[in-house]
């Protein structure tokens, strides 16, 4: 019995996207995960479906601003509620390791479970009609075929910032473990108590950053210059 | 969310056909119609016209339909799978009370009152499959159970009221069979007041914001991430599934305007047009009903997901 997910280091990540590209390469085309395809994809409007998306924030009040780059994908929930309110059978959760999994056999594209998802991680796929989402790379993870370092998810291998780690939060030696005790990992939206097990580290302490000094009074020598020189700059 | 029509088609025309069950088998515990009688085939008719295109409606909402009749597979924990179960029930309970009722058997009485159970029940899950969701913290309310029933029964009523006052029972007045005015009147200012509170409950309510859905307290020790969170890029450049989803939008004022007509057709409509004998009943039948399609489009377009925050949302 394992607790598989990942741990995702906000100080780390630098909003490159390159973790959602590898997602889209490797789960393009993959059997499990049923194919990530993209529509119209050179097109004046290009959409698709994918498994992970990155999103960019700021947080506090200037000058105490911090930049967040966030990755949203599948969080494994303990207590998902997309497999719960799944009719038909086709959304389950791995008893083994954990891993909620859509099987495009059963699916009947009703997209239930995309509504009951907080975290926007299922996505229909409109050329079949099945619902899609992150299958935590399944089909490398438990490969033998592949050397030991690569049976991890795409993602991971992808990240150029090493902000994401793939593994086992039931066994409290493993990285992912430690990470989420040493930094403070927090899950997202804990209290629609979905019980996620993706942690995000969050950043760590800032230098404090003074506040500017206060601009020069209106009408002085000093304001009227700088007025000036803004007024050139926009001729 | 999406107000997308099949689903909007399906509840409305489901629920009236469902409310028009339970009055068709009140009326006839009471001794009101005779079983086998023209009104009352007229309403088996139009009930089971309802439901079935009602049904027929929601697999339009399906992207793979041909995987749909495995939609019962869940029944223990989806509530989707038990309105799928208890609607398909009907259908063999409401042959063999037809059967029975033509036999002039007495265990008829017995298989109106399993119908009236099972088409409420069939309500309530039908409206739980929006209730049960945390995501949509609109939908998570006593409201919606309570709106769907209410509907059911106030719509049902007066199609059973408008079939009556056309094609009278025998030795009855129309309004000796049908629900009375007052049951009626009650049952559409019930609705319209539960409307009202629901409206008022969630006008100004937060449920979740951005900080909630990041994880970002409003306030930590100096140097850590802290306070208000704002989008800066949502990452895409072009419509995705997410946003047509949950993407949509409806600007206040033309949603209090909704609202207004919204009473106007479920509530003033029909209660004056009560008073207007058999015309007026069917007025007030088909005025319900499209104020009805307005009520759920409204559940719809002003339900909000809290995937919107993400998108960049403050609050929902």
């Amino acid at each position: 019995m394992s607790r598989l997910g990942l741990a995702i280091d906000l100080d780390a990540c630098v909003g490159c996207h390159a973790c959602a590209t590898a997602c889209k390469e490797w789960n393009g085309r993959s059997l499990m995960a049923g194919g990530a395809p993209d529509y119209d994809p050179y097109g004046p409007a290009p959409s698709g479906v994918w498994f992970n998306r990155v999103r960019h924030y700021e947080a506090g009040d200037y000058p105490q601003t911090r930049t967040l780059n966030v990755p949203l994908s599948c969080m494994h929930c303990e207590d998902a509620d997309c497999v719960t309110v799944c009719p038909t059978g086709a959304s389950y959760k791995r008893a083994e390791d954990g891993i909620v999994l859509v099987d495009p056999e059963k699916c009947m594209g009703c997209n239930y479970c995309a509504w009951a998802c907080p975290y926007g991680a299922r996505e229909l796929d409109q050329t079949s009609g099945t619902m899609r989402k992150c299958t935590l790379c399944v089909d490398r993870i438990y490969d033998q075929a592949l050397p030991p370092a690569e049976r991890q998810p795409a993602c991971v291998l992808a990240c150029p910032a090493h902000a994401r780690h793939f593994g086992d939060f039931d066994d409290p030696g493993s990285t992912v473990a430690q990470l989420t005790a040493g930094r403070g990992g927090v899950p997202l939206f804990e209290q629609l108590g979905y019980r996620p097990v993706n942690r995000y580290l969050p950043p760590r302490p800032a230098a404090q950053v003074a506040a500017p000094a206060q601009a020069p009074a209106r009408g002085t020598l000093q304001a009227r210059l700088k007025r000036l020189a803004n007024r050139l700059i926009q001729l | 969310m999406k107000p997308a029509l099949s689903v909007i088609l399906f509840t409305v025309s489901s629920g009236a056909g469902l409310g028009l069950v339970v009055w068709l088998a009140i009326a006839q515990l009471a001794g009101r119609v005779a079983g086998g009688s023209t009104p009352w085939w007229a309403g088996v008719g139009l009930a089971a016209l309802l439901l079935t295109g009602g049904l027929l409606s929601s697999t339009a909402h399906l992207a793979n339909p041909r995987n749909g009749w495995r939609s019962l597979a869940r029944v223990r924990s989806s509530w989707l799978s038990r309105e799928a179960l208890s609607a398909l029930l009907l259908y063999p309970l409401a042959a063999l009370h037809v059967a029975l009722t033509l036999a002039g058997s007495p265990a008829a009485a017995l298989s109106a009152g399993l119908l009236i159970v099972l088409a409420l029940l069939t309500v309530v899950c039908t409206a739980m499959i929006y209730a049960c969701l945390k995501t949509v913290p609109r939908w998570r309310t006593w409201h919606t159970p309570a709106v769907f029933v209410l509907y059911a029964l106030a719509g049902g009523g007066l199609l059973w009221s408008a079939l009556l006052a056309s094609v009278p029972a025998a030795g009855a007045t129309p309004a000796a069979a049908g629900p009375s005015g007052s049951a009626l009147a009650t049952l559409l200012v019930l609705a319209a007041l539960v409307k009202v509170g629901y409206f008022a409950k969630f006008s100004a309510r937060v449920s979740a914001t951005l900080n909630d859905a990041l994880a970002v307290p409003l306030a930590a020790p100096a140097g850590h991430v802290q306070g208000r969170v704002r989008l800066l890029d949502v990452g895409h450049a072009h419509p995705t599934f997410l946003t047509d989803e949950f993407g949509f939008d409806l600007p206040r004022p033309r949603a209090v305007r909704l609202r207004a007509a919204m009473l106007l057709l479920t509530a003033v409509a029909p209660l004056t047009l009560l008073w207007f004998g058999a015309a007026g009943v069917w007025l007030a039948a088909v005025a319900f009903l499209v104020g009805s399609g307005l009520e759920r489009w409204l559940f719809f377009a002003q339900a909000q997901h809290v995937v919107r925050l993400y998108h960049g949302q403050p609050q929902v």
